[in-house]
């Protein structure tokens, strides 16, 4: 079996081993183990829930670092349209690109333009007979994997469509060979990221063999070096190309409102989503025609690698929004084929919740977990490393932990042994026993 | 747990909006973690989850008690409700005899029982008028 790559990981030496983690994760992912967290790979979807409240910053995505740019001869920026809301409002669009391409990049390639391109391609599923209700976006990754570990039957609902990272990354490369006539595989792509899940996407694809973009920078990594360049004008201004439609899919409720789709649902924050992925699994939103779920409070806007306040880029987005109003979509070339948009992978249940192979003995530990469960305090208080009693009780069934992991249990047991001792201790044996009744008895 | 088949009980409270629901979603997760194949928990929790709001709704509330084998889960919900008067009609979609009261919260369509029909391998209803009904719902986990 191969290890699954994914970016969130934890720092060690800043891990003080609390349980602020362990109870935000969606998948239960996080155990404290020898003063550690530990994360589960397998169960991780790099939604980042742990990066945002870790008040130690022990919780980091692993991204590239910009040494990466080093080994291609041209490279290209791919900004997702959240760094524009980075920014205070007297940079314009045209400085930010600029400012971007200056930290070592040779184009800019707006992503947002990809993102106009896939808003097209999904109106089209909509528009056919047989487009299940509700269709649900894919443009957020770590939803993608939340279905894919717990909502399993929502697959068939997925917008099967590459991302418009991916999109972006496949024309930026295409045009670049086609201008320069260098070769494709000297050309690197590098995506500028407000998200960890977006890396382990190109990583780890679910989608394609391999991911069209060559590696992934943090946001939050390349904010100084814009506004440095910013502030001393030491840039050139870039065209800018995307229109509202692509720039609005920053935020909740953009893609929805470029897709112009007769109902639709907007839900953000992953634990909203998850209220709203089972009101769909349970048929009881058959009247919304599009669901667009992202992760994150606010969408990419609110990102665990951006750099401002999620509400204030919302605000500031807007300003731009505001600007692009009438610009017109940045895509009339089709050099492309639909074709190419289609995920190559079919994506699969990841079962990774399951609690056993085999039906009767998953029967049998579930009766088991319940028991134990019924038996633990229910404080959920985190002490044992698991994020409640329930899931402790699963760990115990697993076999990954014991009863007395929890310290209300081992309390319980210390004071049985307590009381055993004293009545132990109370007892004689009848040789040293001077208040032997045994003799009084017999002289009566 | 006997003979292998795990039971878990729920109660059903009458009218109580905010916990509706809880039942049905609670044994979702549960086949869930049993690593039942994402289409049987689907129809289980459709037809558990009509079957519940009913009992919340229409029938004064109840209870649910969920067998759950190796070949099946076994769904019985008893509410203690008015009864139905003729259960064939109440089979039909689009029959229903609730209130307008009701049908103003959204309620009362008539889809309910042919929904959980629907969705299950069997459905046993014994109903009597004044007293309540008791629905078993059956859904085979090999399909």
């Amino acid at each position: 079996m191969t290890t699954y790559y994914h970016s969130v990981t934890l720092d060690d030496s800043k891990c003080k081993g609390c349980t602020n983690c362990i109870k935000k994760c969606p998948t239960e992912a996080i155990r404290v183990r020898k003063g550690k967290a530990r994360i589960t790979n397998e169960r991780c979807i790099d939604c980042g829930e742990c990066i945002r409240v870790c008040p130690y910053h022990a919780k980091k995505a692993i991204t590239d670092k910009m040494e990466a740019l080093g080994g291609y001869q041209y490279k290209i920026a791919l900004p997702a349209p959240t760094l524009y809301g980075q920014f205070p409002s007297r940079y314009d669009r045209k400085a930010i690109l600029g400012a971007l391409k200056a930290q070592g990049f040779d184009e800019v390639f707006e992503v947002a333009r990809g993102a106009e391109i896939v808003t097209e391609a999904v109106k089209k599923i909509l528009m056919k007979r047989d487009c299940p209700k509700p269709l649900i976006s894919s443009a957020c990754p770590a939803v993608v994997r939340f279905i894919q570990v717990r909502f399993p039957a929502l697959i068939d609902n997925l917008v099967k469509i590459d991302s418009p990272m991916e999109v972006s990354a496949m024309l930026a490369r295409k045009r670049a060979a086609e201008q320069t006539g260098i070769r494709k595989d000297d050309i690197g792509v590098f995506f500028i990221s407000p998200c960890a899940a977006k890396a382990t996407s190109v990583k780890t694809s679910y989608e394609r063999y391999s991911s069209n973009v060559n590696g992934v920078l943090s946001m939050a990594d390349i904010y100084l070096g814009i506004v440095r360049d910013m502030e001393s004008k030491k840039y050139d201004k870039v065209l800018i190309q995307a229109g509202i439609e692509g720039l609005r899919w920053a935020g909740s409720g953009g893609e929805s409102l470029s897709l112009q789709a007769e109902s639709y649902l907007s839900v953000d924050g992953i634990h909203n989503v998850a209220k709203i992925l089972e009101d769909i699994e349970n048929e009881k939103l058959g009247d919304i025609e599009f669901v667009e779920a992202l992760s994150c409070t606010g969408g990419c806007l609110g990102g665990p690698l951006t750099v401002e306040n999620g509400f204030v880029a919302a605000a500031r987005l807007r300003k731009h929004l505001e600007q692009s109003r009438y610009m017109e979509r940045a895509e009339k070339r089709m050099d492309y084929s639909e074709v190419d948009l289609v995920w190559q992978k079919k994506i699969e249940h990841k079962p990774v919740l399951k609690l056993d192979e085999n039906l009767q003995e998953a029967l049998r530990k579930m009766g088991e977990l319940e028991s134990i469960n019924d038996k633990l305090p229910g404080l959920d208080c985190g002490a044992c490393g698991a994020p409640s009693c329930r899931a402790l009780a699963e760990d115990i069934v697993r076999g990954k932990s014991h009863e007395t992991d929890c310290i209300f249990k081992l309390r319980e047991k210390v004071r049985d042994l307590a009381i055993q001792m004293m009545e132990l201790e109370g007892k004689m044996p009848p040789v040293m026993d001077d208040s032997s009744n045994g003799e009084e008895d017999l002289k009566k | 747990m006997s003979n292998g088949i795990l039971t878990l009980v729920y109660d059903i409270p009458a009218m109580d909006m905010i916990s509706a629901g809880e039942a049905s979603s609670n044994v979702k997760k549960k086949l869930k973690q049993l690593g039942v194949n994402p289409l049987i928990v689907k129809k289980v929790s459709i037809s558990m989850y009509e079957a519940e709001m009913n009992a919340v709704i229409h029938a004064n509330g109840g209870s649910a008690t969920v067998n759950i084998g190796t070949d099946e889960i076994v769904i019985i919900i008893e509410d203690r409700g008015p009864g139905i008067e003729n259960i064939d009609l109440a089979m039909k979609e689009g029959y229903s005899t609730a209130s307008d009261e009701v049908r103003q919260m959204g309620f009362g369509a008539g889809m309910g029982l042919p929904n959980i029909k629907k969705n299950s391998d069997s459905l046993n209803i014994e109903s009597e008028i004044g007293k309540g009904t008791r629905l078993e719902i059956a859904i085979k986990f090999t399909s």
